[in-house]
């Protein structure tokens, strides 16, 4: 009778439990289902009833747009795919060899080392010192702008090291023994070992990267050099912009309408959505491999 | 000639290595991995530590042109605009909304970010578990400027999803981008949108880490769920609680720039309740070109942050030391 009891209450508290994680579900997803219909629908149903859930009038006219000129959105995804594959390769060999150097325990200065790293994250010089020092580099208007100011992160530098800390010993030593020198021992025993937290934190870089309209709102002017988040951001903003810069860009165009706002959405995103799956889950991999190690 | 000085070097190497604590005996010894180095700390020198020095610009009238020596130097000046105004001035505004919506996002973030974790484990059916999963770390995987998107289409006035939903019940539309008490939930919202899904997995990890036989015990006692999660499950997740928040609050004048500016934009009637200190020194610099207030208020952003995370980092010590950050 007693037990009977508390599986009941237990039945309920796990309906509860499905329920919130529905509604959870559902908040998480939705947005994105509203921005995939209105990406389709007719945009003057859209003007006189506004968005929904399904789409209004189906219609491809905002895809239409983009490839009826696809030589912008070409030249964004360019940039785009260069600053990823270039940022996330450099970045993860040079935060690869520092981690790897002061995860060394003979390295007699490894501590000061990371001290060094890590004390960037309690004080900074703030935006306008760090934004002189790049436009100072000449890196205004070039393409590195995009790459080179994100390139290192002291936390994941602290990340890699510690990984690479639970690195036995001896697989080191014997290495040297065999005449292997650090460059060796790296490539051909520690990297191939430390494999999970390198690939996370790729992704993480990655992801980064391709997400990134902020270095390209400070430091890139030239329309030939946006990549996709940053001409996403100045399309959406068009109007505003109009009012405020000056009408020099887009005089000769007009106006993107709603679903064409979209539609250019759905294409800035559009190679993470066909990844999701696959880097889903080595994300949750890198996680949970971060929070047991970290 | 040349032979003895030669062999005087070695001597000296030699001596430098027996006397353990020479400097460049070690960078010596382990040339190799010093060098492995220099990259990443070439990197935070120019991108880090010389910026550091940069905190001078605040207290001089800065000139691309002239240069740093040139500028003339005015003392506080650049302040003056950032302090006055008794209660209304900026920083007071500033620093409460920095730290106040900083304080609710690590704090609620932390809580869902929990709550939906537990929820998770304690479902048993695989596919749906593994759904709910998926599609909640979905929104970390979009740009804050798809953020601002959603965000406008479901609140603008003309053909937002909100209003569209209330014409059709046969209401009035409102303009929700004019009423100031209603973004500071809307922007924790967006912030619990796109990060509990993400922070969810860490607990998850921590969850999935734990020792089953613990809760084997339990249920052979007659523990019901309630009780697993009340007396198991949040008891062992605390020092990873613990630990995440304290670490976060390092950061508590910073971050979330990008949420901030794409929800809000130059939408200055509700910087009241929006505007943080990120969002002030961006538009500082880059609207209104005001280097001197811009490079003013990140000073007072360091060295406030970094008195508040030094202040924090020595009450762990003494409460509790295994969860200093230093």
């Amino acid at each position: 009778m007693h037990t009977h009891k508390v599986s009941a209450s237990e039945q309920a508290l796990k309906v509860f439990f499905y329920t919130v994680l529905t509604i959870g579900s559902l908040v998480c997803v939705l947005p994105f289902i509203l921005i995939i219909s209105g990406s389709f629908s007719d945009s003057v149903q859209i003007l006189q009833k506004g968005y929904s859930i399904l789409p209004r009038g189906f219609s491809l006219d905002g895809y239409r747009s983009i490839f009826l000129f696809p030589i912008q959105i070409i030249k964004a995804y360019g940039v785009s795919i260069f600053v990823t594959g270039a940022g996330t390769g450099i970045g993860l060999m040079v935060m690869t060899l520092c981690g790897y150097a002061i995860s060394r325990s003979e390295l007699k200065y490894r501590n000061v080392i990371s001290f060094t790293i890590y004390f960037t994250t309690l004080f900074s010089g703030g935006l306008v010192p760090w934004y002189i020092v790049v436009t100072k580099l000449g890196l205004k208007n070039s393409i590195w702008a995009l790459i080179i100011p994100s390139i290192c992160s002291s936390f994941y530098i602290l990340l890699i090291r510690n990984f690479m800390k639970t690195i036995p010993e001896a697989l080191v030593e014997s290495a040297r023994l065999e005449g292997a020198g650090e460059f060796r021992t790296l490539l051909q025993i520690v990297v191939p070992m430390s494999k999970p937290i390198l690939a996370t934190i790729a992704l993480f870089l990655a992801l980064a990267y391709w997400n990134d309209w902020y270095l390209a709102s400070l430091y890139i002017s030239k329309a030939d050099l946006w990549p996709l988040q940053y001409r996403l951001y100045n399309i959406l903003n068009a109007a505003s912009k109009i009012a405020s810069v000056g009408a020099e860009n887009f005089t000769s165009k007009i106006l993107p309408t709603e679903t064409q706002k979209l539609a250019n959405a759905i294409v800035a995103t559009g190679p993470i959505i066909f990844l999701y799956p696959f880097l889903q889950k080595y994300f949750v991999q890198g996680i949970s491999i971060g929070a047991v190690k970290g | 000639m040349r032979k003895d000085s030669e062999m005087k070097k070695t001597a000296q190497n030699q001596l430098m290595k027996q006397k353990k604590g020479g400097v460049f005996s070690e960078l010596n010894r382990h040339k190799t991995l010093y060098v492995m180095t220099i990259p990443a700390l070439c990197f935070f020198l120019i991108f880090s530590y010389i910026p550091m020095m940069g905190v001078y610009y605040a207290f001089i009238d800065y000139d691309f042109g002239k240069g740093v020596l040139n500028s003339p130097f005015v003392g506080l000046k650049n302040f003056q605009y950032f302090v006055s105004g008794g209660w209304d001035a900026p920083i007071i505004y500033l620093t409460k909304n920095t730290i106040l919506y900083n304080l609710v996002f690590i704090l609620l973030g932390n809580i869902m970010q929990v709550m939906f974790a537990i929820m998770i484990t304690t479902i048993v059916g695989r596919f749906f578990k593994r759904f709910a999963q998926s599609v909640m770390l979905l929104p970390h995987f979009v740009s804050y400027v798809i953020v601002g998107t959603i965000a406008y289409n479901i609140f603008n006035s003309n053909y937002g999803v909100l209003n569209s939903m209330l014409k059709a019940l046969g209401g009035s539309g409102i303009s929700v981008y004019m009423i100031e008490w209603i973004w500071p939930f809307i922007i924790t919202f967006f912030f619990l949108w796109k990060g509990t899904g993400f922070g969810m997995v860490v607990y998850l990890a921590a969850i999935t880490g734990f020792d089953r036989e613990v809760y084997e015990a339990a249920k052979i006692d007659g523990c019901n769920l309630v009780k697993e999660i009340r007396y198991i499950t949040l008891p062992m997740l605390k020092p990873t609680f613990i630990m995440l928040v304290l670490f976060s609050l390092g950061g508590i004048m910073k971050g979330q720039f990008e949420l901030f500016y794409n929800l809000i934009q130059r939408n200055g009637q509700l910087f009241n309740v929006t505007d943080v200190l990120d969002t002030y020194i961006y538009r500082a610099m880059t609207v209104n070109f005001n280097l001197g207030t811009s490079t003013a208020a990140g000073v007072y952003q360091s060295v406030f942050g970094f008195i508040l995370v030094v202040t924090v980092n020595r009450i762990i010590r003494k409460t509790s030391p295994e969860n200093a950050l230093f």
